[in-house]
C-alpha cells in the first residue's frame, strides 16, 4: 500500500488486516509512556483545507503515538488565502520533505491528484463528496469489536447521503466485509443512482427495525447551496433516529459531530446503544495502523535493486506513475 | 513439521524441561529480596518460556509471580530498512513494573538486538529497579553489549546456520534444533529463527 486515497483500493483482505493491526495498537495508549518509537525520524504532514476538529487531531496524535513529526498546515491563515494553488502549496510543502500527507479537501478527487504531484505518501482525510477512507477503517473497526463482526449485519446508513463521503467510503467498506447496506433519506438526499454500489434504497424508515445497525449522518448544512429540504423540523419529523424507532438491540453510530435534535435526539446520542465515542477512540488507533502500514519499512529505494521504491519515485524514473502522467493546468479552482 | 535432513536436534523435550527447571532455581537464588521477580516474555516463543518459567517460579517460592508479555516490532532498529512493516502483536503488562526486578525471556540470543529493543520497550512501561535477562540458548555471535543472565544451554554454531526453537504450543513439540546452511542459498526459515533483528 502506498497512498490511502479511496477505500476502494483495499480488497476484504486489507482491510481486516488494517482493522486488526489497530486492535493491537490500543494497549500503546495504556502504557506510562504513550508512544512508541516506530516512525522515529519521519515526518507527516497534515493539510487542511476543510475544518475538522477530531480527524485532524486524531491523525495528530496518531502520528505522535508512534513518535512521528507532525507539522500542521491549515489553509485558513495560510497563503492559500493569498490565492496559492494546490499544486504550488503542496510543491512548496514538498520542500520539507514530508513522508506522509495526510489531505483533507473540499475537492473530489483532489488526494488522486496530490499523490502524483509529490513522492510522498497520501492519506485522503476527506476530499469534497467522495471518500473518507479512514472514518470507513475506524467504523469497521468499531463495529467488529461491538458485534464480533459484520458478515451479514443489516446496516442502515440514514440521513443526507448526497453530501456525505462517509456514506460513500462507508457503503463500499460494509460491503466488503460481507454486510447488507440500506441507505434511507429524503429523496432529495440520496443521490440517484446509488444502487449502482450494491445497497438497497428506501425513503422511509418502516422498515429500519430491521436493521442491526443504524447510522446516521450528518445533515450537512454548510454544503448545501440549495434548498434540499422543507425545513430541518420537517427533516426530523420523517427521519431523525429517535428513542422511538431506535430498538434496544440495535447499534448506534455516527460519524460526528452530531447536531442533536436534528438527525439524532439528545436520548439517543447518550443511550448504550450508541457507539459514537468508540468511534472517536478507534480514529486514534486505526490511523495509527494506517501511518504504521504506510510508513513503516523502507520507503526510500535501497541499494538492494530487488527492492524498488515506490513508482512514481522521482528517483525511479521510467516506472508509471508521476512521469507518466500528462501535465494538467492546476489551478484550484479547477478541481471544484 | 518437516524435520529436513540437515536439521540437527540439540535439545530434545526433555532437555528444554531440564534447563527451565534449573533456569527457575537460578532465578530464585540471584533474586533473595521477599518480592518475586516479574516475568516478561518476548513474542512469541518467550512468550511461553516465560509461561513456564512462571509455574516454576511460583512453585518454588511459593507466592504469586507476576507474568507478561512484550512485542518488540515498534522498536526494532531495522523498521526503516525492511521491506515491508512487521506484523505487531498486543503486549500485556498489566502490572507496574516499576520499583520491581524484571527477567526478560527469550528463546534464542543472537545479535542482541531483540533484546536491546526489548529493554526500550520494557522501559515505556515504567522503570523497574533490575532488568535481567534468561535464554532458553544463546547462540552467540552479538552485535551489542548483551549478556545473559540465565542461560538453558549454550549453543557454538557459526553465523549462517538457523536455531530452531519449537514450542509443543505453537509447534506441537519440544525441541531445539541447528540448521545446517543449505549450500548456495539461505536456509528456509520454518519456526522462529532469531532474525538478525
Amino acid at each position: 500500500m502506498n497512498h490511502l486515497i479511496s477505500i476502494e483500493d483495499l480488497d476484504r483482505e486489507e482491510i481486516e488486516r488494517i482493522v486488526a493491526q489497530a486492535a493491537r495498537f490500543a494497549e500503546v495508549s495504556d502504557r506510562e509512556i504513550k508512544e512508541v518509537p516506530a516512525l522515529r525520524g519521519r515526518t507527516v504532514l497534515n493539510l487542511f483545507y476543510e475544518a475538522s476538529t477530531r480527524t485532524r487531531s486524531s491523525f495528530e496524535l496518531a502520528a505522535k503515538r508512534l513518535s512521528a513529526t507532525v507539522v500542521n498546515f491549515a489553509a485558513g491563515g495560510s497563503s492559500v488565502e493569498k490565492g496559492e494553488s494546490l499544486k504550488d502549496t503542496v510543491l512548496t510543502l514538498g520542500a520539507y520533505k514530508p513522508d506522509a500527507i495526510v489531505l483533507r479537501t473540499p475537492w473530489a478527487g483532489a488526494a488522486e491528484l496530490v499523490s502524483k504531484w509529490c513522492p510522498a505518501a497520501i492519506v485522503n482525510a476527506g476530499d469534497g463528496k467522495h471518500e473518507h477512507p479512514t472514518q470507513a477503517l475506524l467504523d469497521v473497526y468499531t463495529l467488529q469489536k461491538r458485534l464480533g463482526g459484520i458478515d451479514g449485519a443489516s446496516i442502515w446508513i440514514v440521513g443526507d447521503v448526497a453530501h456525505s463521503r462517509v456514506a460513500r467510503s462507508n457503503i463500499i467498506a460494509f460491503q466488503k466485509l460481507g454486510a447488507r447496506v440500506t441507505v434511507a433519506g429524503p429523496p432529495t438526499l440520496i443521490p440517484r443512482g446509488i444502487e449502482a454500489l450494491g445497497c438497497e434504497v428506501r425513503f422511509t424508515l418502516e422498515e429500519l427495525p430491521k436493521a442491526d445497525v443504524v447510522y446516521a449522518l450528518r445533515m450537512q448544512h454548510e454544503r448545501m447551496n440549495e434548498s434540499f429540504l422543507p425545513s430541518l423540523r420537517e427533516y426530523a419529523a420523517w427521519y431523525q433516529i429517535n428513542g422511538r424507532r431506535l430498538g434496544p438491540r440495535q447499534v448506534l453510530m455516527h460519524p460526528g459531530p452530531v447536531n442533536r435534535g436534528v438527525e439524532l435526539s439528545g436520548e439517543v446520542v447518550d443511550s448504550p446503544q450508541a457507539v459514537i465515542t468508540a468511534q472517536v477512540e478507534a480514529g486514534v488507533v486505526v490511523r495509527m495502523a494506517v501511518l504504521y502500514e504506510l510508513l513503516a519499512g523502507a520507503r526510500e529505494p535501497l541499494p538492494d535493486p530487488t527492492r524498488p521504491g515506490r513508482p512514481g519515485h522521482p528517483a525511479n524514473p521510467g516506472q508509471p506513475g508521476r512521469q507518466g502522467q500528462p501535465d494538467r493546468p492546476e489551478n484550484v479552482k479547477q478541481l471544484a | 513439521m518437516d524435520s529436513s535432513s540437515n536439521e540437527k536436534v540439540v535439545l530434545r523435550a526433555e532437555d528444554v524441561r531440564r534447563a527451565l527447571v534449573r533456569v527457575a532455581h537460578e532465578i530464585v537464588e540471584r533474586n533473595p529480596g521477599p518480592r518475586a521477580p516479574v516475568l516478561i516474555g518476548i513474542h512469541r516463543r518467550g512468550a511461553f518460556l516465560a509461561q513456564r518459567l512462571q509455574a516454576q517460579l511460583e512453585d518454588l517460592l511459593d507466592a504469586e509471580v507476576p507474568l507478561g508479555d512484550l512485542d518488540i516490532g515498534f522498536y526494532r532498529d531495522d523498521l526503516q530498512r525492511r521491506p515491508d512493516a512487521p506484523v505487531v502483536h498486543a503486549s500485556h503488562i498489566d502490572f507496574d513494573v516499576a520499583g520491581r526486578t524484571v527477567v526478560i525471556v527469550d528463546d534464542v540470543l543472537f545479535t542482541g538486538r531483540t533484546v536491546r529493543a526489548a529493554i526500550e520497550a520494557l522501559f515505556d512501561y515504567g522503570r523497574p529497579a533490575r532488568v535481567q535477562l534468561a535464554v532458553l540458548a544463546d547462540r552467540g555471535h552479538r552485535e551489542l553489549p548483551i549478556r545473559p543472565d540465565y542461560v538453558g544451554k549454550n549453543l557454538p554454531t557459526s553465523r549462517d546456520e538457523h536455531v530452531h526453537v519449537r514450542m509443543s504450543e505453537l509447534d506441537g513439540t519440544d525441541e531445539v534444533t541447528i540448521e545446517a546452511a543449505p549450500e548456495g542459498g539461505a536456509a528456509v526459515q520454518t519456526a522462529t529463527v532469531e532474525a538478525p533483528a
